[in-house]
């Protein structure tokens, strides 16, 4: 547990330290701030439309894959320090198979349709 | 209480000045493959302090929030995206007594803080109302998801092997013939690693070429420097990572006492090829990317967990 204390402390260090730099670019920086300076950057000309455009998003796929192998991930961690067991060793490690397998069986599945190529 | 003081304060010390030093060597190696000298005048030797001038400069550098930004994500994300490499760095041992904070699952400690700073990067990327910058943030998000996953399994692949969560435990249980054993995860864990910094020849959340500077865009002084010092110390955390895990950690023909200075000399080798790789691939198209992590990482990772898995039952 002292363990979690000392990273606790960690974080704390972290949050005095960009505490501490931003106090420092307070006192250091100058600030002019005008609206031309302000307007959002879109490569010199005058902001069209919106800033947050509309895009199409073909990304969701995969992460709709993240979370089905990261729940397959979350289990290999408790099976990697019972492995060694001599009581669950083989029976686990076949069991364990059968699992990765059927996450397999899914990635396949998305590749055969095709989600893994880009549209 | 003054151990827990003092402990905080050296791994923030060892936050401020690792990155720091990869920096520069990137500087003086990217530099010298390229046919140039680097920094030279800055502090006089061979140009040392030219990131120390660097980050005085930024520090009096006027700190822009566009107007139609969303103010109080926008500002946050830069510490959002820093401190989680900060919290990584103090559960990595250099040595089973050099190590910031004792944690028992210091593995999926590491693993939980690190998904942590894709939060900042995502914040950045929409907060920032530009177009560019969302681009980059979807982009960064897509890259990151996916490459999270052969880079967590690569390291389920060591925990297996070494039947233990603890990076002390991992590093103590490596033997030279993990090196051949554990390849393809080390391998793939390079790999993602790389990807997760955003690094070339990953680059795409950031491609100048197309998106101007992807989620960094609108981000100036400070502010930008935090998103420039949480790339060094990524690279610090996962070269070190990957010293311990893959490469022994402390094991080496020096005494037991300096163990700690074998992990650094590790570490700085890998943080070197990632430089290295930098400066000779060029930028993957995002297809690419994704099919790389997907069609080939993820299989031969679960393929290394089998092979792994496999012969722990076999050698038990």
């Amino acid at each position: 547990m002292a363990g979690y204390v000392t990273v606790a402390a960690v974080l704390a260090a972290g949050v005095l330290l960009v505490t501490a730099a931003m106090v420092a670019r307070r006192l250091l920086a100058p600030r002019a701030p005008v609206p031309a300076k302000l307007t959002t950057y879109e490569s010199g000309v005058d902001p069209v439309g919106e800033g947050w455009a509309q895009t199409k998003v073909r990304y969701f796929v995969y992460s709709f894959l993240y979370v089905v192998f990261a729940v397959d991930a979350v289990y290999l961690f408790p099976w990697a320090t019972v492995l060694r067991d001599a009581r669950l060793g083989g029976a686990s490690l076949v069991e364990m198979g059968i699992f990765v397998a059927l996450v397999v069986l899914g990635l396949g599945h998305a590749a055969r349709r095709g989600l893994l190529r880009w549209m | 209480m003054l151990e827990v003081v003092l402990r905080a304060a050296a791994v923030l010390a060892a936050f401020l000045v690792l990155p720091l030093l990869v920096g520069q060597t990137e500087h003086k190696v990217m530099a010298h493959m390229q046919g140039r000298l680097g920094p030279m005048y800055a502090g006089g030797f061979h140009g040392w302090a030219q990131l120390v001038a660097d980050g005085v400069k930024f520090v009096q550098k006027e700190d822009v929030t566009p107007a139609r930004a969303d103010r109080w994500v926008f500002r946050l994300a830069p510490a959002v995206a820093l401190l989680p490499y900060l919290v990584a760095l103090a559960v990595i041992p250099l040595s089973p007594s050099v190590v910031g904070a004792q944690v028992d699952a210091s593995v999926l400690l590491v693993l939980a803080v690190m998904g942590v700073g894709i939060v900042g990067t995502l914040m950045a990327g929409w907060a920032s109302a530009n177009k560019y910058s969302l681009l980059g943030g979807m982009r960064a998000a897509a890259q990151l998801v996916s490459y999270e996953l052969p880079m967590v399994l690569a390291v389920a692949s060591v925990a297996l092997a070494a039947g233990t969560l603890s990076l002390t435990g991992i590093a103590a249980a490596w033997r030279p013939w993990w090196l051949l054993w554990q390849l393809p995860g080390a391998l793939v864990f390079l790999v993602s690693a790389l990807a997760e910094l955003q690094r070339p020849p990953f680059d795409m959340p950031v491609a100048d070429s197309e998106i101007v500077f992807g989620v960094f865009t609108e981000y100036t002084g400070l502010r930008f420097a935090f998103f420039l010092l949480a790339e060094y110390a990524g690279i610090v955390v996962l070269s070190l990572l990957f010293a311990v895990l893959f490469l022994g950690g402390w094991a080496g023909p020096l005494p037991d006492v300096l163990g700690w200075l074998w992990t650094l000399l590790k570490g700085f080798a890998v943080a070197v090829v990632v430089i290295w790789l930098r400066v000779s691939w060029p930028r993957l198209r995002e297809d690419q990317l994704q099919r790389l992590a997907w069609v080939w990482l993820v299989p031969i990772a679960l393929v290394q967990l089998a092979v792994t898995s496999v012969v722990v039952v076999a050698t038990r």
